[in-house]
C-alpha cells in the first residue's frame, strides 16, 4: 500500500482515445465500413487508391491515421484489461502484457505503415 | 484495541463475487459500457490492417477495400457503429464525474449539461469530418 | 378485518453453530409506516431474539442500519416496507464484506483506510486564537459541503464491485472524505493524503462504475469525488518532477 501506480499513463491514454473516439469514432466507422464500401455520400469514392494515398502521404493525414489508430488501440486494452479483472481473470501480468502489447503492436504496425507510404 | 485476534467463536463468512455483474440491471450496463472497448479495438485492428494493404500497393490496398465491400464487413461495421455510439454515450454521460465542482454566474455547473456539451463536439466534429470527406471526394 | 401480513427472509448466520447462511422466512404484521427496520425490530422483539443487526438514530443521519433489501444496498430505516409489496422482502447482510452474523459485517477495515486519509482539518499553518475564526465564502463552502455529509454507513463499499473484488481498495466513502478535506480551504493536509491517492489502492482501483453515487442515501455523490481525484493524482504524477514537493494543485 502507498506505492505510487503507475496508472495515470495508461489512464491518460485511455482517457485520449476515449475521447477522440466519442467525438469521431461512429462518423468514421459509417465512413470507412459503410458510407465508402457502398458508395453512399458524402464518401463515394472516399477510398479511391489515389485518394487514400494522396492523405495518408499528407502530413497532416499521416499524423490523423497514426494518433486516431493508435489512440483507439490504448483505449480499448486499457478498458479490456480491467474487464478481464472484473470477469475474475486473476493472471494480472500476463493479461496486463498482452492487452498492452496489443496496443503497442498496433502503434508500431501502424507507425511503420505509414512511413512507408511515404511522403 | 486488537483487531486481528478472533474474538471467541468469530467465523466472519465471505460471500462470493461469482457473476457479481448479473445480478443488478445497473452492472450488466457498466458491463455493456466496458464491452465497446472491444469494438473500439476491432476498428483500430481494421483501420491498422487498411494501413499495412495501403504500404504494400495498389493491388493489395483494393484487396482490402473490397474485402470491405463484403456483407460480412458491413455487418461488422453496423455492429461497430452501434458499439461507437454506446461508447460515445456512456463516455459524456462519465464525464462530468471526472471534472471538478463549477459554478457558473454563482449556480452549480449540472452534470447534464456537461454531458450536453460532449454531444455539441461529437455533432460538430462528425459534421466536419463528414464534410471534409465530402469535399475530398469532390476535390 | 384481518391483520395484513408480509413475508421477511433474512439471510441468518450464527458462526457457531451454521456452516454457511441459510435463508429463514418470518411473517411480519404489517402497517403502511413501517419501515424495514422495524419489521426486523418486530421479529427480533416477538418471534425471534436470535437475530442480530446494528441500528441506532431510526432517522438515517447514525449509518449503523445499511443492509441488502431485495438485492440492493439501502438504510434499514429508510427503506419501507409499503414500497417492497407484495413481497417476499429478502434482507442480507452489507455486500462485499464478512459476515459476521446475520446481519452484522466486519468494518475493522474501513475504519483503518479512514485513519489513513487523516480525516481531520490540517492547517496550512499555525494559527493563533488571537487570529480568530477560520472565514469562507459560500463558494468555498460549496466545493466540500456535499462530501461532508457522508455518514460512514457503507452502502457505497456494498455498492462497489471494485471493493468486492479487491478488499484492499480504499473505496468510495473514504475516498469521498480524503477529497473533503483535500477541498477545504482551511485545510493545508493535501501532500499528506496524496500517498494514499495516489497509490494502485487509492482513485486507481475505481473503474467508474457508478453506482456507489447511485445507493448514497445522502447525496455525497463518492464517483465525482474519486475520479475527479485520477485528474489530480495525474497532475501530481507527471508534474512532481518540477517542483520538491511535486505539484498539489
Amino acid at each position: 500500500m502507498n506505492r505510487r501506480s503507475n496508472a495515470p499513463v495508461f489512464w491518460l491514454l485511455f482517457g485520449a482515445g476515449g475521447m477522440l473516439s466519442a467525438l469521431l469514432g461512429t462518423a468514421m466507422v459509417y465512413l470507412s465500413g459503410i458510407a465508402a464500401p457502398l458508395g453512399l455520400p458524402p464518401a463515394a469514392g472516399l477510398l479511391d487508391h489515389a485518394r487514400m494515398l494522396a492523405f495518408a502521404q499528407h502530413g497532416l493525414g499521416k499524423g490523423f491515421l497514426f494518433v486516431t489508430v493508435s489512440l483507439f488501440a490504448w483505449h480499448a486494452v486499457h478498458r479490456i484489461f480491467h474487464s478481464l479483472h472484473d470477469l475474475g481473470v486473476h493472471n494480472g501480468a500476463v493479461a496486463k502484457v498482452a492487452c498492452y502489447g496489443t496496443a503497442a503492436g498496433v502503434t508500431v504496425v501502424a507507425g511503420a505503415a505509414l512511413l512507408a507510404v511515404g511522403w | 484495541m486488537n483487531v486481528t485476534r478472533k474474538a471467541a467463536g468469530r467465523r466472519p463468512y465471505v460471500r462470493p463475487m461469482g457473476g457479481w455483474w448479473k445480478r443488478d440491471p445497473f452492472f450488466v450496463r457498466y458491463m455493456v459500457r466496458e464491452g465497446t472497448a472491444v469494438a473500439v479495438l476491432a476498428y483500430a485492428l481494421v483501420l491498422c490492417v487498411g494501413l499495412v494493404r495501403l504500404a504494400q500497393g495498389e493491388a493489395a490496398w483494393n484487396g482490402f477495400v473490397d474485402a470491405l465491400r463484403t456483407p460480412w464487413s458491413l455487418l461488422l461495421h453496423a455492429v461497430l457503429l452501434v458499439s461507437f455510439f454506446v461508447h460515445a454515450k456512456s463516455w459524456f454521460e462519465i464525464m462530468p464525474k471526472t471534472m471538478p465542482m463549477m459554478f457558473v454566474r454563482g449556480e452549480r455547473l449540472a452534470a447534464s449539461a456537461v454531458t450536453r456539451t460532449g454531444w455539441a463536439a461529437a455533432a460538430a466534429a462528425s459534421i466536419v469530418m463528414l464534410g471534409l470527406a465530402a469535399w475530398g471526394v469532390a476535390s | 378485518m384481518p391483520e395484513r401480513t408480509i413475508e421477511i427472509q433474512v439471510l441468518r448466520y450464527r458462526p457457531e453453530q451454521d456452516e454457511r447462511p441459510f435463508w429463514q422466512s418470518y411473517t411480519v404484521p404489517f402497517t403502511d409506516d413501517m419501515s424495514v427496520l422495524q419489521g426486523l425490530q418486530h421479529i427480533k422483539d416477538d418471534i425471534d431474539g436470535t437475530l442480530s443487526f446494528r441500528w441506532s438514530c431510526r432517522m438515517a443521519i447514525c449509518g449503523s442500519c445499511g443492509m441488502m433489501v431485495d438485492g440492493r444496498p439501502e438504510l434499514s430505516c429508510k427503506t419501507f416496507l409499503r414500497d417492497l409489496l407484495p413481497g417476499p422482502v429478502r434482507i442480507e447482510a452489507l455486500s462485499h464484506f464478512p459476515i459476521e452474523r446475520d446481519l452484522v459485517v466486519s468494518v475493522e477495515p474501513f475504519i483503518r483506510k479512514l485513519e489513513g486519509i487523516k480525516p481531520y482539518l490540517i492547517p496550512k499553518e499555525p494559527r493563533t486564537l488571537a487570529e480568530g475564526e477560520y472565514r469562507q465564502t459560500p463558494a468555498q463552502l460549496a466545493q466540500f459541503d456535499q462530501f461532508s455529509a457522508c455518514i460512514n454507513c457503507l452502502l457505497c463499499y456494498a455498492a462497489c464491485p471494485q471493493f468486492g473484488l479487491d478488499g484492499e481498495f480504499t473505496g468510495p466513502g473514504v475516498l469521498a472524505l480524503m477529497h473533503r478535506y483535500n477541498v477545504d480551504s482551511r485545510d493545508g493536509g493535501r501532500a499528506e493524503r496524496l500517498p494514499v491517492m495516489n497509490a494502485e489502492e487509492g482513485v486507481w482501483g475505481c473503474t467508474a462504475v457508478g453506482y456507489c453515487s447511485e445507493v448514497c442515501p445522502k447525496g455525497v455523490d463518492p464517483a465525482h469525488a474519486v475520479n475527479q481525484n485520477k485528474v489530480n493524482s495525474a497532475k501530481d504524477y507527471f508534474l512532481r518532477f518540477l517542483s520538491p514537493k511535486g505539484a498539489s494543485a
